[in-house]
């Protein structure tokens, strides 16, 4: 990030280059999350924000560049020693498992160290609408109820990095404000947040800082406020 | 109502057994994708070990058990994970039934290798034998506690997995294995759990055969096909379902044995001897239905696989077909009859393997009943082909074409291991029913002949007027066969029909929605494949001169599947390295180095479990070997002027057999880093690809990677799928 904020770096990455087979997808991605904040990661259908995540997730192997988490090198570690480390990531419009219920769903969590105790006693606090359905499986949750569940499920074990891919998609507007604020809230509790968007004006209302990604490269960070006319042309090709 | 009793207890009883058996299936296919056709054998394998701790060298029941069930099998189990299965990450299914298949082969030549098959073996069932009464009949302590286990697997299968952290983790892998792992879960260690418990139960199956059942490698292993059928009444889930399933097999085995008495009272037509051995194949053929009435499965969309089979040149065919059938007509020139025969083996056998070459390799068909095809094709032979008539192998062809076609109905709706299951299920009742009756009439006027409880005489073939009964002659002619047939693949494979293949099995999905027939192009290539098969098995009956049921079992057709997607399931290269490779492990090395002959009772296995790391098969590998040999003039004129020598020496008696094969040997290898040393003096021959194809000209699968999209291929592209041209942009443009 050129204007370098004066938090701590939570995440950085470091020229990272990834490929699908033969075919690269990022081209040397620069970018740097402060504890306490959101950076929002905007840009258009297939500029490498969700590969950009799977990379930091550890789910996508860089072909080169530079992992740093917390300050310690990462690159090349696996998903669940991440996971175990206090990374979570939400994956795009699939963050639960369909075939267990939601009190399973949250059981998975404790694989974190938790203990299941703690992790259903944070979701439900957050979400009290889980509780009524802990036993139900998370396949024939509603689209939102759904989503907080893999919210509850990654904040329950109190992540010092969150990513977020694609929160919005396929939710009502009313719920997406909701989940957001929730976003708010936990970046302001200390949590080093990166949220992928398409659409981009809800999460600009949180978000501390944006990027914008077009092409496999970062093109532009700052204040949301500034990069309101980058956005534009970031979708539109003008 | 005893009679009744006593059926129900030993239904139940081999229920109980089934559904253990089937559990452990079901686990580890559902947590790690693979289907585990060696999972009898582990069984088998667990049985053994326990008679080796109980019977020979005398331990008590309980410390065996323990040993076998919580100790070796379980740490199998994660052997098999870590070593094995964990490499098949997307492989394609007929990959990973390979592996699988191939573990079966090993672990029935190991067993054979430590415990001798010709020795009997005392087993004995638990409680030695004592039980109680229950209603006038008698029920051993054994078949009790075999029921009772089977329910407390049922009770703890459902523990582990809804109660225990590390089963709620096997489930959630299942769900979503990258979620499993962001969340932190080891789903490594879940699937090491799986295998670990899945063999387990295998072993614990296997284990409570004992006492009913000879201690015999083959019929344990394969008894696991009666709980594959089990394990689909489940749709390889539901447990509870499995459970059913191994309920209604083992009854309906057992109800089988009573009520055929009684029916056959009533009805004349239960008397019949056709019905003998029916009982045997009552579980296959409850799992072709169940095969059958599964409903409708999505269709397949874009799969990435890791193997990749290069389009054939017409020029490098010919060559291939040259080389074989001259290295056949000298080398036969050279060895004696026994040698001769096993020469034409190769080609039969070959040519068998080519059946599976358009319809796995190129279509993505998966059927392990190929060799079941080559016995309808030897039958027919025998009976039609009388006094080597051509038109035989004419009948051959057509009637296992019209039987593959109806075999290719239920195949419609059923992709991956669900085909090779139903596949699977046809040869296995074929071999255990069809193939043992006497000859019968259909309708009243169609005689049918099979092999008449025995075995059959085949002529062989007098085409043309030339008689081929000479052992030399059989070898040319196989050669010739074999080559045209391959010739006749080639030309398959660069066809419009071929490409209509490739693009059925990377994605039927979108071959549908281009409005593609897939009904039409997948019977077509059943009955194609199966008509090559039965050609194969006509020929292969032609070099044995008598054929019989055995011959043609499931069981021994599953090497030449194996070994042809060990060689390369997309090339006709594989097709002969099944066929040769088969030939040197059953006959010609345990003539040569009987020593060996334990060892290669395990080697197809060994072969093909390699295969997870190289998905492309071994004669890929072997043709990149030679890649430099083949793009150097120099080098090519060396290997023929060499070899011509050695012909020449080999001809005149100079030399013997085995000094002419070991400087074959030494030329061909030669010949590459020859061939590396003038590489850079022939760049003009290193430019041409061979899978490019003559000139310039872009093979249409290439288009749109190494050059944009034209008009005209967009033509090209509907033309070849068969799809009538769409005036859709014409109508938008103008």
């Amino acid at each position: 990030m050129t204007d370098a904020p004066v938090q701590d770096i939570l995440l950085e990455l470091r020229d990272i280059r990834a490929a699908y087979e033969q075919i690269e997808v990022l081209h040397g991605v620069n970018l740097s999350v402060p504890a306490a904040s959101v950076v929002a990661l905007l840009g258009p259908n297939g500029a490498g924000k969700s590969t950009t995540l799977r990379v930091i997730a550890g789910l996508h192997a860089p072909t080169s560049g530079t992992l740093v988490i917390a300050g310690r090198r990462v690159s090349g570690a696996r998903a669940d020693d991440l996971a175990r480390a206090g990374m979570c990531l939400i994956p795009e419009g699939k963050g639960v498992f369909p075939n267990l219920t939601v009190r399973e769903n949250l059981r998975m969590a404790t694989y974190t160290g938790a203990s299941l105790h703690h992790v259903e006693e944070t979701a439900y606090a957050r979400f009290p609408r889980l509780k009524e359905r802990r036993k139900q499986t998370a396949g024939t949750l509603s689209g939102g109820e759904q989503q907080m569940l893999a919210m509850a499920r990654g904040l329950a074990v109190d992540p010092a990095l969150l990513l977020l891919d694609e929160l919005s998609m396929g939710l009502a507007p009313i719920i997406v404000e909701e989940l957001y604020e929730i976003v708010a809230q936990v970046a302001r509790d200390g949590v080093a947040i990166l949220v992928v968007e398409q659409f981009a004006r809800t999460v600009l209302g949180v978000a501390d800082y944006a990027a914008i990604m077009v092409g496999g490269r970062i093109v532009n960070v700052g204040a949301p406020s500034e990069l309101e006319d980058e956005l534009s042309a970031a979708y539109l090709g003008a | 109502m005893s009679t009744f009793l006593t059926f129900l207890i030993t239904g139940l009883t081999t229920a109980a057994i089934y559904a253990v058996g089937a559990s452990g299936l079901v686990l580890t296919y559902t947590t790690t994708g693979v289907f585990n056709f060696a999972h009898g054998a582990v069984g088998m394998f667990g049985a053994f070990l326990y008679w080796q701790l109980r019977f020979d060298w005398g331990w008590p029941a309980p410390i065996a058990l323990a040993i076998v069930l919580l100790v070796m099998a379980p740490l199998f189990g994660v052997f098999l994970e870590v070593a094995i299965m964990r490499n098949l990450e997307g492989t394609s299914e007929a990959v990973r039934l390979v592996v699988s298949i191939s573990l079966l082969a090993a672990l029935v030549g190991a067993a054979n290798w430590i415990w001798d098959p010709t020795q009997n073996r005392f087993t004995a069932s638990f409680f030695e034998g004592k039980g109680f009464d229950f209603f006038g009949t008698r029920v051993t302590w054994h078949e009790a506690a075999t029921v009772l286990i089977a329910i407390a697997v049922a009770i703890g299968l459902r523990f582990v997995l809804y109660n225990l952290r590390a089963g709620v983790a096997m489930r959630a892998t299942v769900d979503d294995r990258p979620l499993a792992a962001l969340n932190g879960a080891r789903s490594d260690r879940s699937a090491m759990l799986a295998w670990a418990i899945g063999c387990s139960l295998a072993a614990l199956s296997g284990i409570l055969f004992l006492g009913t059942l000879a201690l015999d490698a083959g019929t344990l292993s394969l008894l696991i096909v009666n709980a594959y059928a089990a394990a689909m009444i489940g749709r390889l889930r539901s447990l509870p379902m499995t459970f059913l399933g191994a309920l209604i097999i083992g009854l309906a085995e057992a109800f089988w044995q009573i009520y055929r008495n009684d029916l056959s009272q009533h009805f004349h037509v239960f008397t019949s001897t056709y019905l003998d051995t029916f009982a045997s194949a009552i579980a296959v053929i409850i799992l072709f239905v169940v095969l059958w009435l599964l409903p409708n499965p999505r269709l397949r969309g874009h799969s990435r696989v890791r193997e990749f089979f290069p389009t054939p040149s017409l020029r490098g065919s010919l060559v291939f077909v040259g080389i074989v059938i001259a290295g056949a007509a000298f080398i036969s020139a050279w060895t004696t009859q026994s040698h001769q025969i096993d020469l034409a083996n190769v080609f039969a056998l070959g040519i068998i393997a080519l059946s599976l070459v358009p319809l796995t390799g190129f279509a993505g068909q998966v059927s392990l009943a190929s060799l079941s095809f080559a016995g309808i094709g030897a039958v027919t032979m025998a009976h039609l082909g009388g006094g080597g008539d051509p038109l035989g192998l004419l009948w051959a062809a057509l009637i296992c074409a019209g039987i593959g076609a109806l075999v290719a109905i239920p195949a419609l709706r059923l992709s991956g291991i669900y085909l090779a299951l139903a596949t699977a299920a046809f040869a296995v009742m074929l071999d255990r029913w069809i193939f043992n009756l006497p000859n019968f009439r259909v309708f009243g006027w169609f005689n049918v002949k099979l092999f008449e409880q025995g075995s059959v005489a085949v002529t062989r073939l007098k085409v043309f007027g030339l008689d081929t009964s000479s052992p030399r002659a059989q070898v040319v002619l196989g050669a010739v066969a074999f080559s045209l047939i391959a010739l006749f693949v080639v030309a398959l494979r660069r066809s419009r029909f071929g490409r209509r293949l490739l693009a059925m099995k990377d994605s039927e999905a979108a071959c549908a929605t281009l409005g593609m027939n897939l009904v039409g192009t997948k019977v077509a290539v059943f009955a194609l494949s199966a008509a090559i098969a039965g050609v194969g098995g006509a020929l292969y009956g032609g070099v044995q001169q008598s054929v019989n049921a055995q011959m043609f079992s499931f069981i021994n057709g599953l090497p030449i599947f194996m070994l042809a997607v060990v060689g390369g399931i997309g090339a006709i290269g594989g097709a002969f390295f099944a066929g040769i490779s088969l030939a040197l492990l059953t006959t010609i090395l345990p003539d040569v180095v009987p020593s060996l002959s334990h060892l290669l009772l395990i080697t197809p296995g060994l072969i093909g479990i390699s295969l997870g790391r190289n998905p492309s098969g071994a004669v890929s590998q072997i043709r990149e070997g030679f890649a430099p040999m083949r793009q150097s003039k120099v080098a090519l004129g060396f290997l023929a002027a060499s070899l011509t020598a050695i012909v020449v020496l080999r001809s005149t008696n100079t030399i013997a057999n085995w000094p002419t094969f070991f400087a074959a040997l030494v030329v061909l290898v030669a010949s590459v880093p020859i061939g590396e040393m003038f590489a850079h003096k022939a760049p003009a021959e290193v430019a041409e690809e061979p899978g490019a194809g003559a000139g310039a000209e872009i093979p249409l699968e290439w288009v749109g990677i190494t050059r944009p999209f034209t008009d005209e291929d967009v033509r090209q592209m509907d033309a070849a799928l068969g799809i009538s041209e769409v005036e859709m942009y014409g109508a938008a443009r103008s």
